[in-house]
């Protein structure tokens, strides 16, 4: 009606000129996972250099790398959308030690101490069991309104305790194999185990999980309700909550998301190894944060994506295989991995703050 | 425009405590459609807690809350948004590192669809966002452009501009020109006469009189978490009004100081002049509007 008037039109014309001088480049480097991409392209150019002896750049040895980063990848993409939504899961590697040691122990020989069960049932309590996990986390931090990272500190030792205690005191055990003699176990392991030739090399087919997750994650993320759901939550939960979000319902969703990843992994390695161990996943949750910062998610949360938690695991392993092939001392490797961390957030914070000038 | 019509929104005798604080207590207003009811009150007053309770954040610990003639009790925002009480927070519940269209309809997100394959509809979302904002006078040269990047007018704008869009028949405004100069107060003053002109109650907290006096019907003033006067604007000269709100002796004090302040230069008391001028004649205007 009166919009034209001096006073509306007057503050606007210098906003608008500073918006114009956005160039191709800064808006690229706006995205996310833009700098992931770029470090896995120069990370890959380096130990392709380094280790062309060891026939670094060749179909074995990325078959090798994906097959390493598929498990770990599972994992960051869960925790991607957990962490952009404000949250984090330090609990999600016991998940998985917890998740397979039920199927085993269930699946188990009841001579051997176990209930005899075939696998298909095993693995729905398992992810029934998974799903609890992540429920209960949720509510936790709902309820006593504690910073998740100290709630799921907890019961990352309240699960892996449990784990190691309740295998034990009911096997007798801490390692459970066998998983290829129960029925069930075909099917399973061409859905989960199988093996795929290409150009000579075997991927496995958790790799093929591994990206559909990561593509459902990435529409949930861009183009649903719940979408934008997670991005509030995690970018101001005050402000999402008065603006109507279910903030609280967002969050507890995205805890049994993570779980059930960790449960996706556990029941991916019981058929892969036809076995559990009370041990499996340890250190996974610090493994899967540092593959989803490298891929450009805030710690702070509400910014970040899937794709870059992606790239972020795949990052991850090839500098482990990297270092495993150049057969430089594996001790090595965590110092490697520590100080991609640290360059990927500083590099992380300098894209941002790039971004939110412009 | 101000009538005798029945209450849009009216809240009657409500008092909410935080455990031994006392937040607000007996505090009756209402606002009827087509006006808008000034809150008004210094820090401290009870304002946050007020509006808190109008936009069904807090439960009233005594007291009722009418809308459109009926009894209500809210149990979430999102439930006094579906019956059109919308709300624009002083931190304007907007997301800073998120695009402009997204944070426009967060918590009401348009889908396209059905079961498993309902998506966001990004693209009505992109071009209703641009559209809505061009009628408030802000050009998106880039729909992803994020709130982080807006002048404060112009997330208010962006604020209000989203209210009306969505069907607001109540606007709850906390304290929109608080942080804006003095031109970019004006242009939100003037969408808040817009709102009223298309029939919507709007309830408007401030700390400022000046900005209060030029567009309110009707006016509660608020002290220390209880109504302290409750006028209509022909009862109540501006500078009444300014007196109610800090106090009568404060306010001669700071009078005082001020007079004696431009007295020391006299360049100062000339600019002093030229601005007072200069709101008069732009608050005139808007009082038109």
């Amino acid at each position: 009606m009166t919009t034209d008037t001096a006073p509306a039109t007057a503050p606007a014309p210098p906003s608008d000129e500073r918006v114009r001088k956005v160039g191709a480049i800064s808006r690229l480097l706006s995205r996310p996972e833009v700098g992931a991409i770029a470090g896995t392209a120069l990370i890959w150019v380096f130990f392709a250099i380094v280790a062309w002896d060891n026939n670094f750049a060749s179909w074995v040895t990325t078959a090798a790398i994906f097959n390493r980063a598929a498990p770990l990848g599972i994992l960051a993409i869960a925790v991607s959308l957990l962490m952009i939504g404000g949250e984090f899961d330090l609990s999600i590697g016991s998940i998985v030690g917890f998740a397979g040691m039920t199927i085993m122990v269930l699946v188990f020989p009841t001579e051997g101490g176990g209930f005899g069960w075939a696998l298909w049932p095993a693995i729905l309590v398992a992810l029934i069991f998974a799903l609890a996990i992540g429920l209960f986390n949720g509510w936790l931090v709902k309820v006593t309104k504690l910073p998740s990272f100290i709630i799921t500190l907890g019961t990352l030792f309240v699960f892996r305790g449990l784990t190691i205690a309740l295998t034990r005191l009911i096997t007798n055990r801490t390692q459970l194999g066998g998983a290829d003699e129960v029925s069930g176990f075909a099917l399973a392991d061409r859905l989960f185990a199988a093996q795929i030739k290409v150009f000579g090399a075997s991927f496995r087919i958790s790799i093929l999980w591994w990206i559909a997750l990561t593509a459902l994650a990435t529409w949930i993320l861009l183009r649903t309700k719940q979408g934008s759901w997670i991005f509030g939550s995690g970018g101001d939960a005050n402000s999402a909550r008065n603006q109507g979000v279910p903030v609280d319902r967002t969050k507890i969703a995205l805890f049994m998301t993570t779980a059930f990843a960790g449960f996706l992994v556990a029941m991916i390695q019981v058929v892969q190894f036809t076995g559990a161990d009370t041990l499996r996943g340890r250190q996974q949750e610090f493994f899967a944060i540092i593959a989803v910062v490298i891929g450009g998610t805030l710690l702070t949360g509400g910014y970040g994506s899937a794709i870059g938690a992606f790239f972020g695991a795949l990052i991850f392993a090839m500098v482990q295989q990297g270092i495993i092939i150049t057969g430089v001392d594996g001790d090595w490797f965590q110092v490697f991995v520590g100080g991609i961390l640290i360059v990927a957030v500083i590099f992380n914070n300098f894209v941002r703050a790039k971004a939110a000038q412009r | 425009m101000s009538g005798n019509g029945t209450p849009l929104l009216e809240i009657k005798n409500v008092s909410k405590f935080f455990g031994s604080v006392i937040a607000i207590q007996d505090v009756s207003a209402f606002v009827r459609a087509g006006e808008v009811t000034c809150l008004l009150g210094d820090n401290g007053a009870g304002k946050s807690t007020l509006i808190k309770v109008l936009a069904g954040v807090h439960k009233p610990t005594e007291g009722e809350y009418f809308f459109d003639g009926e009894k209500r009790e809210f149990s979430s925002p999102r439930e006094a948004l579906d019956h059109g009480i919308a709300t624009v927070y002083q931190d304007l519940a907007m997301i800073p590192l998120m695009a402009v269209w997204r944070n426009f309809f967060l918590g009401a997100e348009p889908t396209k669809g059905w079961g498993p394959f309902q998506r966001y509809d990004v693209d009505f979302a992109k071009e209703t966002a641009i559209s809505e904002l061009g009628k408030m006078g802000i050009e998106l040269r880039d729909p992803d452009q994020t709130v982080g990047t807006l002048s404060g007018g112009e997330r208010q704008s962006v604020a209000i501009a989203r209210a009306v869009y969505f069907g607001a028949k109540v606007l709850i405004l906390d304290e929109p020109t608080a942080a804006l100069g003095v031109k970019q107060a004006g242009v939100v003053l003037k969408y808040i006469l817009q709102a009223r002109n298309r029939g919507i109650g709007v309830i408007f907290i401030t700390h400022n009189p000046h900005h209060a006096y030029p567009v309110a019907d009707h006016f509660v003033i608020l002290r220390r978490g209880t109504v302290y006067g409750d006028f209509t604007k022909e009862e109540l000269p501006l500078e009444q009004l300014v007196q109610m709100m800090a106090g009568g002796a404060d306010l001669e004090v700071l009078q005082h100081e001020l007079e004696m302040a431009s007295r020391e230069g006299e360049e100062g008391a000339e600019a002093l002049a030229e601005t007072a001028e200069a709101i008069s004649s732009e608050l005139e205007e808007l009082g038109e509007g």
